[in-house]
């Protein structure tokens, strides 16, 4: 078996050490090393987005990260974007705007959407339909998910 | 996932010594989004993967001193779509690197990668053709250039030897008066692939008639294809929409694609006529439009 490296990171402001197996994909290691469950296994290929973190503030399919690659990096997470127990404004829209069902790929829209906002405070609802592609619901439309980015947009103004 | 050493080399030399070492099975990992699901499958097998991201030249994206642009092989997606003088002079890049994928892919997925992976879908090798780019390949015994269009040598298999690595994709430079676009159907609105698809580049003369054109389709054979036939159809004529549809039905001559679920041969074929009426349609309007 190939040896362990350690690695440094900051994970959600957090400069974090951990060790592990080269082949060893981010998602693995965030879920099973470092506790941070947010980010889900969905395809485990690339295709759904569900475990979508930020790296250097782009969204990636952590599925198809090794973890040895994150070395210097910075990683944000589901968990990170909520402060002093506070929700952020767009997990409030998503909650209001029942932008969920079983609630699976809901870490992974949150991230995409947080960097799109960042990016474009004000989406057309083209560009987030553009932009949130790479992230599949499975069990109900869009269309809800588009109104709480849409209404968080709104708040932003 | 099966087990591998990791190594990150800082210099092509390196690199190129760890892909060519007997001793190991080695994969290049550039932005990882074929060859991690290929490893993870077990497609492929390897006992070292070897990250060319920390190598300064594969990182490079700028303007050569000819006026050319120069992509460094581990470039993702979306740095070339960031950048404005690329979708200005190299249109028909950023058509095709702002469709691969949805956005995760892009922050990661390279043009090198796309290329080296050799898909007769790959979105970006149709652009690659229309411009005549040069693959900059380093190994072993030295350095090479040759044309992108003939790197790719069927499907899934690329002219790379043991021990060499696509270092960079260089572009020639676009003249005044030139335009390309790139288009590709797929079945959904996004993250598919191409059922078909096609990229076109034209440069128009003083009086608005089209001097050179190529037209190059994509995943309507082993490996992309040049279609010919359409191009001399073109010259020296001034653009219209009959001459377009003309185009389109000479492309569809060179088309010899597969029947799969994604479409079959009468589809794929007329899809190359539609894109490339299209793509034609939008290059002749870019290049007008570029006067600088």
């Amino acid at each position: 078996m190939a040896k362990k490296q350690l690695i440094t990171a900051i994970i959600n402001g957090e400069e974090r050490e951990f060790a592990c197996e080269p082949r060893q994909s981010l998602l693995e290691v965030l879920r099973d090393s470092l506790q941070l469950t947010g980010a889900k296994e969905g395809c485990n290929n690339g295709n759904c987005g569900a475990c979508t973190v930020l790296l250097n503030g782009e969204p990636v399919v952590s599925c198809l990260v090794l973890a040895v690659e994150a070395e210097g990096a910075k990683i944000e997470t589901v968990e990170g974007i909520a402060a002093g127990g506070q929700l952020q404004p767009l997990q409030q829209c998503f909650l209001e705007g029942a932008a969920l069902q079983c609630g699976v790929c809901t870490p992974g829209f949150l991230m995409t959407t947080k960097a799109l906002l960042e990016r474009n405070p004000h989406p057309t609802e083209e560009e987030i339909r553009f932009q949130l592609a790479g992230n599949l619901c499975r069990c109900t439309g869009y269309d809800k998910i588009v109104r709480a980015v849409q209404a968080a947009a709104e708040g932003a103004k | 996932m099966q087990d591998f050493d990791y190594a990150a080399p800082i210099s092509t030399n390196e690199a190129v010594r760890l892909l060519a070492d007997p001793a190991q099975k080695a994969v290049v990992l550039a932005g990882g989004t074929d060859i991690l699901v290929l490893l993870r499958e077990r497609r492929r097998r390897a006992t070292l993967v070897v990250d060319v991201k920390k190598i300064a030249e594969l990182n490079e994206l700028a303007m050569t001193a000819e006026g050319g642009l120069f992509l460094g092989a581990a470039v993702p997606c979306s740095r070339i779509y960031r950048e404005a003088t690329i979708a200005e002079k190299y249109s028909a890049l950023t058509d095709a690197v702002k469709i691969i994928g949805g956005w995760q892919i892009q922050s990661r997925a390279t043009v090198g990668g796309n290329l080296c992976n050799a898909s007769p879908a790959a979105d970006s090798i149709p652009p690659l053709a229309i411009y005549d780019a040069v693959a900059e390949i380093a190994g072993p015994s030295g350095r090479r250039q040759m044309p992108v269009a003939e790197f790719c040598s069927g499907v899934g298999k690329n002219v790379l030897a043991r021990g060499e690595l696509l270092v960079a994709i260089i572009f020639p430079p676009t003249p005044v008066h030139s335009g390309a676009a790139y288009q590709r159907f797929i079945p959904r609105n996004e993250m598919d692939i191409a059922v078909a698809s096609a990229a076109s580049y034209v440069e128009l003369d003083d009086k608005g008639a089209i001097r050179k054109a190529r037209i190059v389709l994509g995943a309507v054979a082993p490996t992309t294809v040049r279609a010919t036939k359409a191009e001399e159809a073109l010259i020296g004529q001034q653009p219209s929409d009959a001459l377009f549809i003309k185009a389109g039905e000479l492309a569809q001559l060179a088309a010899s694609p597969i029947d799969d679920m994604r479409g079959t041969v009468e589809y794929r074929k007329h899809l190359c006529g539609v894109l490339t009426r299209r793509t034609l349609a939008i290059a002749v309007e870019r290049a007008a439009a570029n006067k600088k």
